[in-house]
């Protein structure tokens, strides 16, 4: 259901009808703007992603959630590798003591 | 591709899978059942067998394959009426490829069209409404079909039509809404589902406050996820933390692209042109109240059902079919008796089939779990 | 290579194809011998093309004999038209079976209306793609249709070519770890068409990969003589040749996401559209298995030429309880890649 892609705004090819193109990598599709202009003007949308939805942007992308999203999953591989480095320490000790 | 391909890191999966097997058995400790959880929405449906997710996890985690595919539920009796809008002479049918092979009683889109039928796939409705531009002399139908996701979309195409005074424009509503679908599958008695993966692209439009009954009154954990493989392992994990801790929350693993209210603007052209409609038919669900929108009084000139006075006739699904059980997670798809047999992606009997996000044909063509063959070495 | 591509003698006066050209008449013959044959093979064409044998005199090399028809819309596209398709089309069936081709025919089924500039453009374009494959398009055939009868235009070709002596490829013979490799990018030919057809309404640089296969299969034999069998990926794309060389040979075939070369603008239209690239068409890239101990010569020869820039090896074929492709994908996990149902459609809402 609902297909989305990140998308990357372009270029403003008709402010009155709120239009543009996104770039989706490498290929240009026109787009709709009109949910995500929000309080600014068309042009402060250069530049901007944005997840697209049958010619339609969406929503803008939030770059901090993401990272965010991205930070907690490199915390928990780093914590993971810590516990796995102590479990290996422990066995080292209990080799020692053999 | 960014924004993607960070989401379909195989390292991070790795890191996650850990996580999930310990979780799992954590809870598995004290019970002697598998944990169902329901992705709601076809996207999830569809990625979950693209980068074959499900044989990833442990075997006691299944995914209940839910409703979440606007195509699979979509009744006979309404592709009826686009076959039947199709064959006007007058008209320019167009639709989302997605729908073109959904049988009708008679014929689908597909077989319309070699009929003589003038049917058009587009990739958006304003493509829809180019052609309308375009062609004067025509009326020009856009197929409207989608959840929330979509109704933004089709709502402004409206009211761009009626800026410009394009006449020759209509949409025949399919709306429906995914809230009350949800509602309809918990009140069922034979549901299993103990947690929900919540439909991304639904919940960018309207928020994620909606599903807050879930947690209230049903104590389930619904976890509102993107659909890159690496999302729906996030949003797994999640609703496992959840589960292991006793709790039951509405949570957002797609923060990047859902706001906790949804999208203003969206909904602010639904609700200008869209209004409840009292029920809707589902295929394999039956009748659900107030699941289905319809265009408002305001809107009619752009309004197919009004303007072609379309008949709707209520056809039941073949007897046989067991695609409702399949869609509350009652039953796995190869459990129908249909499935395989009399019921296959050449000649589907139920919707579940038709679409690659349907859990039928999901299953049919890539195997599933159990059919994917384990190479012998 | 002929370094100028004869231009027609210029009889035919007419902007567009009408009745008349198809009327058997003087109109007729102008058609023929200005459109095509004078492109063709200027020194002449009987109607009937007389070949000399003297390439099957040597004891075991047999006749290998095909044919396809061309209706891809549009007629001319970024990276080629219906003329070159037509002509790379049956070399390179030819070509993945084994044969080295020699002789085609050329079939033209034109609708009344039809310029003639389009013709001319499409003659040419055959005859390039004839020389660069080093084959002759020596005997043909056009007719002319009413108005709404054809869509414009449709090519029909056969090809004539040799297999060599001892030369046997077959599907059949795929053992379990020989390496599966094809010879370029995935997908450039359906997504150039989807873009230009611009139902979607999408812009991409995307060009068809639309090119005679013949030069960069004997490279490939001669590198690697074992090579068991090759398919060339057009309708269905990747995952159709796949699937039919499992079930061919009844042996499982598994390949690896990570090692499938795609455009970043294919996966872009895929991504936007819905649909899965392993199903798009190609014109210009095929898919062989080899000996596990021959795969890396395999893979240099087709670098060193220019179809094969791209080739890469992508899996293997493996025993499995029942034979089917399986995809390991970027991800970890891993699916079934079975055969399309019907068309692809894009998958939206
Ligand atoms: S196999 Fe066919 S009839 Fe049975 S549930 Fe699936 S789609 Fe419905």
């Amino acid at each position: 259901m609902c297909l989305g892609i990140p998308g990357q705004i372009v270029e403003i090819t008709d402010a009155g009808r709120k239009l543009g193109v996104a770039n989706v990598s490498g290929v240009r599709r026109p787009v709709n703007l009109a949910c995500v202009i929000g309080e600014g003007s068309v042009e402060d949308l250069i530049g901007t992603w944005v997840l697209i939805h049958v010619g339609f942007a969406m929503s803008k992308i939030d770059e901090d959630q993401a990272a965010e999203t991205l930070r907690i999953l490199t915390e928990l591989g780093e914590a993971q590798q810590e516990l796995a480095a102590m479990r290996d320490g422990d066995r080292a000790l209990g080799d020692a003591q053999w | 591709m960014k924004y993607v391909d960070e989401f379909r890191d195989p390292v991070r999966a790795g890191v996650l899978l850990k996580e999930i097997e310990a979780l799992t058995a954590q809870i598995m400790a004290g019970r002697d059942r598998p944990v169902v959880i329901m992705e709601v929405c076809g996207g999830h449906t569809h990625s979950i067998f693209r980068y074959g997710i499900e044989k990833m996890l442990p075997p006691e985690i299944e995914f209940a394959h839910g409703p979440g595919c606007p195509v699979c539920v979509l009744p006979m009796g309404r592709v009826d009426d686009c076959v039947e809008l199709a064959m006007k002479p007058e008209v320019i049918f167009t639709t989302f490829g997605d729908a073109m092979r959904v049988p009708g009683s008679r014929l689908s889109l597909l077989g319309a069209k070699a009929e003589g039928a003038d049917v058009r796939m587009v990739y958006s409705p304003l493509d829809a409404l180019a052609l309308a531009r375009a062609n004067p002399d025509r009326e020009v139908v856009f197929f409207g079909l989608g959840f929330e996701t979509t109704m933004p979309s089709t709502a402004l195409t409206i009211l761009q039509a009626q800026a410009e005074g394009i006449g020759n424009f209509s949409l025949f509503c399919n709306h429906i809404t995914i809230i009350p679908t949800i509602k309809a599958i918990l009140d069922s008695p034979d549901m299993g589902i103990d947690g929900f993966l919540g439909p991304g692209h639904v919940s960018m439009v309207i928020g994620t406050d909606p599903y807050d009954f879930i947690a209230r009154d049903y104590h389930r954990p619904l976890v509102v996820a993107g659909f890159e493989p690496l999302d729906v392992l996030h949003s797994v994990w999640m609703v496992l933390r959840q589960m292991a801790e006793g709790r039951a929350e509405i949570e957002n693993q797609y923060a990047r692209i859902v706001p906790r209210y949804g999208n203003e603007a969206s909904l602010a052209a639904v609700t200008e042109v869209f209004e409840l409609r009292e029920f809707f038919e589902w295929r394999g669900l039956g009748s659900i109240d107030h699941s289905g929108v319809q265009i408002r009084e305001a809107y009619a000139a752009w309004d197919a059902e009004r303007k072609f006075a379309v008949a709707s006739p209520s056809i039941p699904d073949p007897k046989a079919c067991q695609c409702g059980e399949v869609l509350k997670g009652a039953i796995k798809p190869w459990q129908c008796k249909l499935f395989g047999r009399s019921c296959t992606p050449e000649t589907p009997m139920g919707a579940l089939m038709v679409s690659s996000e349907g859990a039928c044909a999901a299953y049919y063509q890539y195997g599933g779990i159990d059919a994917v063959p384990e190479p012998a070495q | 290579m002929n370094a100028v591509t004869p231009t027609g003698n210029g009889r035919l006066r007419a902007e567009r194809v009408t009745l008349a050209h198809g009327g058997g008449g003087k109109a007729m013959r102008d058609l023929i011998e200005d459109v095509f044959t004078s492109v063709f093979e200027p020194d002449g064409l009987e109607d009937q093309a007389r070949l000399s044998h003297e390439m099957l005199a040597v004891e075991g090399a047999r006749l290998a004999f095909t044919t396809d028809s061309f209706v891809v819309q549009p007629l001319e596209f970024p990276g080629g038209d219906i003329g070159k398709i037509a002509v790379c089309g049956t070399v390179n069936d030819l070509t993945v079976g084994g044969a080295q081709p020699l002789w085609l025919s050329a079939a033209f089924i034109i609708e009344e209306g039809t310029e003639v500039a389009l013709l001319r453009r499409v003659a040419a374009a055959m005859r390039r793609a004839a020389d660069q494959a080093g084959v002759r398009i020596v005997t043909g055939d056009t007719k002319v249709v009413e108005r709404g009868a054809a869509d414009t235009l449709f090519v029909t070709t056969s090809g004539v070519g040799v297999i060599p002596a001892g030369r046997e490829l077959a599907a059949e013979k795929v053992r379990a770890g020989d390496v599966a490799l094809v010879n370029g990018v995935l997908g450039d030919h359906g997504a150039a068409i989807l873009a230009a057809r611009g139902d979607m309404v999408f812009e991409a640089d995307i060009r068809s990969d639309c090119r005679p296969l013949n030069h960069l299969m004997e490279a490939v034999i001669e590198a690697a003589p074992g090579v068991r069998c090759a398919r060339d990926a057009t309708r269905g794309g990747l995952a159709s040749a796949l699937n039919e060389i499992s079930q061919a040979s009844a042996i499982g075939i598994e390949i690896d996401e990570a090692r499938l070369p795609m455009r970043a603008e294919v996966k872009g239209v895929c991504e936007l559209l819905g649909l899965d690239p392993l199903y798009l068409a190609n014109e210009g890239a095929l898919v062989l298995f080899v000996p596990e101990e021959q795969a890396e010569a395999a893979l240099a020869a087709m670098r060193s030429t220019e179809a094969g820039r791209d080739a890469a090896i992508i899996g293997r074929a493996a025993e499995m309880r029942s034979p089917r492709v399986v995809m390991h994908s970027l991800f970890g996990g891993s699916r079934i890649v079975d055969m399309l149902v019907g068309e692809q459609l894009p998958r939206i809402c």
